[in-house]
């Protein structure tokens, strides 16, 4: 098990050296000059090639990918070329929101889809099944602004129970903090709930189907035993699977709800870079999130092993 | 589920109001402190140096933090601000400035002289009107901590106006440690001698800027009059909130939750309607002003008779309706100076685009300029929607007359790269694009960088016409107002005739905030002094 993980863990080396010289490729072939959206509107050619040249954007490309990848070595994202401050304390500056969003949205999706998911299956075919599957049909066509913009007119506006934008650290209140998380949690829980919900139904559908859970019935055992205790025992890999891949897709994939809602999380601050062509931020991040992907995705095998007893490395 | 559960249930949201009681704030979330004003900038606070940068957000963030030596006031007439007594020569050569008692630094430090030298030498490195200066400049010189002398080698009647520029580049004064940086790099902090001190500690870019009111600043002793007079700050702190999604500002406005917010887009107005709480207003009267830009280096408009036909399609009413809407925030304006009452106003040749498109004309002009119906790239950035309403427009007048236009849309960081490029349009490059420039920056010849037709220095466009250069030398030179004025007409309509540019049209966007707040100044840009939260 630990070779496993040394072994999983050092795959992220190449990995992420992959993503670096990709990414570095990808912008330095894309159009774009953040000298010239510094320099602005009324700039002439010669005040946008001096700027160019005072941010080292005038390098030869290799000279360029090489400093950074020496200041990488020794811990150093760089600095924003807009901002001027360090792309580690901007995505410091961002992590916060972004967890806690993706964190608060999986408390929403997980209890609302399991149970739906294990109940749809358990009445399959029935209204309760129905009910659940229309609920899934419509978290994935509702775009998830539409949703936002209809709980902030509801709860923010109408009833003026919660706010409508913004972000408040924990630090600064436990309800403060909370009631800034609910509406944008509620808004991308949707999706999440109806991906696992409908994930749920279909591995305890396969489930429910196999000898051992009616040799369980037979034997007397509760609705609630056999459907908890054996039925999504057995049928948690895929719900594990689909949840670990959420958390992947809520980290870096959050750019709408976090506009509509004004969250300063990660997902806005790569988009804003790319507009920008803040190149250092660009880089720096994508660095970051493919590290998460790979650390997500080493988590989500490892969790087999508690789930599946029959699973080793 | 059994009842002990749903027990259970019922504890634990009681627990949870419980904790909500203890940790959150009596007053809930859209109730801040009564002395801090919330207001919704423009733009994303992206740089803090407003001489590295042009962009408006750092402007109106500049205007905040930093002070200005001279300030225009309601007349566009430059006043006094940090300059206490200035005088001139009898032969205009020697300019001497004592600066006002009390000035100090956010760090403590006393404003010298040598640090207003060193400003303004930084800012005449980015600002052309700055560059224009020091062409006529000799020396700069402190006489003293509070005084310094100016010797010219040349008159040059508008030295004080290019000290007071009114907006992008701000001549700002900075501590000389700051202003010793390279005019081609960023200020490491903000230090300023403005009313209010910028909070670097609070600052989150993308989100977030906060400013608290300078206890030490000693404002003057004259009423505010746009950038001029007294600059006294009626709150304690100042958080601007940028919001990106449109509707979302205007719900947060609606809810209390912000207290201004700056540019509200003409469509979302109607969202303050059923609010009586929310005043939708005009305070910049001036507005912007569109324009349409030729490569004057590449065919077919290198050829003057395709720009003039060009500005013989242009009806600026089908521009400004496609970018501002409604008809109280647009007006046609031929003027290239701006109209609404500024100081060089002027319909001198402007007639073609006053009178209305003339199709008729415009077809024999293209017939006279040979054109056979080349590929013409029409640059457009759809990030940026009057950049993109614009373009729309331009593609359907010119197609409409026979000409092939090539609309590319890009995002707005493409298009300011691309129409660098004066390459071939079969190998990146260009034909037209559009922008708008806000009316400060079009007041006078000085100030209009599209008009200027020096060609490989001229702005995006290159156009060379020397009969308009000269026009604006001796516009430079005279002291006279009616001579300026004279002079002004006459690059207009050298303008029109040489078609640097095409004006598209003049337009305002009104800004929206809550009925408690007052004192806030009618100007081209936003100040936040004076403004009381009440």
């Amino acid at each position: 098990m630990f070779a496993y993980i040394v072994r999983r863990i050092l795959a992220t080396i190449p990995v992420m050296a992959v993503v670096a010289i990709f990414v570095f490729a990808l912008l330095y072939l894309s159009p774009g000059d953040p000298a010239a959206i510094i320099a602005g509107d009324t700039a002439t050619v010669e005040d946008i090639a001096r700027i160019r040249a005072k941010l080292g954007l005038d390098e030869p490309v290799y000279i360029q990918f090489g400093s950074w990848v020496w200041r990488l070595m020794q811990g150093d994202l760089g600095i924003s070329i807009f901002t001027n401050l360090p792309v580690a304390k901007l995505i410091q500056q961002r992590l916060e929101p972004t967890v806690a969003l993706t964190i608060a949205t999986l408390i929403v999706s997980i209890s609302v889809a399991v149970p739906m998911g294990v109940l749809a299956a358990w009445k399959a075919g029935r209204w309760v099944d129905r009910l659940v599957m229309v609920f899934a049909v419509l978290g994935f066509s509702v775009p998830v602004f539409v949703l936002a913009y209809i709980l902030i007119y509801i709860f923010a506006i109408r009833a003026d129970l919660l706010p409508v934008q913004g972000y408040v650290s924990i630090s600064a209140g436990f309800w403060p903090f909370l009631s800034h998380i609910i509406l944008p949690s509620a808004a991308l829980g949707m999706i999440q709930s109806a991906l696992i919900a409908r994930i749920t139904r279909a591995s305890m559908l396969e489930v429910l189907a196999q000898d051992y859970i009616r040799t369980a019935q037979a034997k007397g055992l509760g609705n609630e035993q056999v459907l908890i205790g054996h039925a999504l025992k057995n049928a948690a890999v895929p719900i594990v699977t689909i949840i670990g891949i959420g958390v992947a897709l809520l980290i870096g994939g959050v750019v709408v709800t976090e506009t509509v809602f004004a969250i300063p999380g990660l997902g806005r601050l790569t988009v804003d870079a790319i507009l920008r062509r803040d190149y250092p931020i660009i880089q720096g991040i994508i660095l970051i999130f493919s590290g998460a992907y790979v650390l997500i995705n080493l988590l989500v095998d490892l969790s087999y092993t508690l789930i599946d007893p029959r699973i080793r490395y | 589920m059994s009842m002990r559960s749903v027990a259970g249930g019922i504890r634990f949201v009681a627990m949870l109001a419980a904790l909500a009681a203890a940790f959150g704030p009596a007053s809930g979330w859209t109730q801040g402190a009564q002395k801090t004003l919330r207001f919704i900038p423009q733009a994303d606070l992206r740089s803090i140096d407003p001489i590295w940068t042009t962009a408006y957000v750092t402007r109106n963030f500049g205007y905040l933090v930093f002070d200005t030596l001279f300030a225009l006031d309601k007349e566009f007439k430059p006043q006094p601000q940090m300059v206490d007594k200035w005088t001139v020569s009898d032969d205009k050569l020697t300019y001497k400035f004592t600066l006002r008692d009390g000035l100090k630094w956010h760090d403590g430090q006393p404003v010298r002289a040598a640090d207003c030298i060193a400003s303004i030498e930084r800012w005449a490195k980015r600002d052309q009107f700055g560059q224009k200066l020091m062409e006529a400049v000799g020396s700069i010189k402190p006489d003293d901590d509070k005084s310094f002398t100016i010797a010219l080698k040349a008159p040059f009647p508008l030295l004080i106006s290019a000290l007071g520029k009114l907006s992008s580049n701000v001549p700002f004064m900075m501590p000389e440690r700051l202003a010793k940086t390279d005019a081609f790099q960023q200020i490491p902090e903000a230090i300023g001698s403005g009313p209010f001190k910028f909070v670097k500690e609070e600052w989150v870019p993308g989100s977030k800027a906060v400013f608290v009111k300078n206890a030490a600043y000693v404002p003057r002793k004259e009423p505010p009059s746009l950038a001029a007079g007294g600059k006294i700050v009626k709150v304690d702190r100042v958080e601007w909130l940028y919001i990106p999604d449109t509707a979302t500002a205007a719900a947060a406005l609606n809810a209390g939750e912000a207290d201004w917010y700056e540019q509200p887009p003409a469509d979302i107005l109607p969202v303050f309607a059923a609010n009586k709480d929310v005043v939708v207003n005009t305070v910049d009267p001036l507005g912007n002003m569109g324009v349409l830009r030729f490569n004057h280096t590449l065919p077919p408009f290198d050829n003057q008779k395709m720009r003039e036909a060009v500005l013989n399609l242009v009806d600026q009413k089908d521009y400004m309706r496609a970018v501002a809407g409604e008809d109280k925030y647009w007006k046609t304006c031929g003027s290239i100076f701006i109209c609404g009452g500024t100081p060089f106003e002027s319909t001198a040749g402007a007639e073609v685009l006053l009178n209305g498109p003339n199709p008729a004309k415009a077809k024999q002009l293209i017939q006279e300029a040979g054109y056979k119906g080349e590929r013409i790239v029409l640059l457009s950035a759809t990030d940026q929607p009057i950049v993109q309403q614009q373009a729309l427009v331009t593609r359907e007048r010119l197609a409409a007359a026979g000409l092939n236009i090539d609309l590319q849309a890009n995002d707005w960081g493409t298009l300011i790269t691309r129409r660098a490029s004066k390459e071939p349009i079969d190998k990146g490059g260009w034909n037209l694009f559009h922008t708008w420039t806000a009316a400060p920056d079009m007041l006078s010849p000085a100030l209009n960088i599209p008009l200027r037709a020096n060609g490989d220095k001229a702005w995006f466009g290159w156009p060379k016409d020397p009969k308009l250069e000269e026009l604006i030398d001796a516009w430079f030179k005279a002291s006279d107002p009616a001579e300026q004025k004279k002079l002004a007409d006459a690059v207009q309509a050298e303008a029109y005739k040489e078609v640097p540019y095409v004006p598209t049209g003049q337009f305002v966007v009104p800004t929206a905030y809550r009925k408690n707040l007052d004192g806030i100044i009618i100007a081209p840009v936003v100040f936040l002094w004076n403004v009381e939260k009440k």
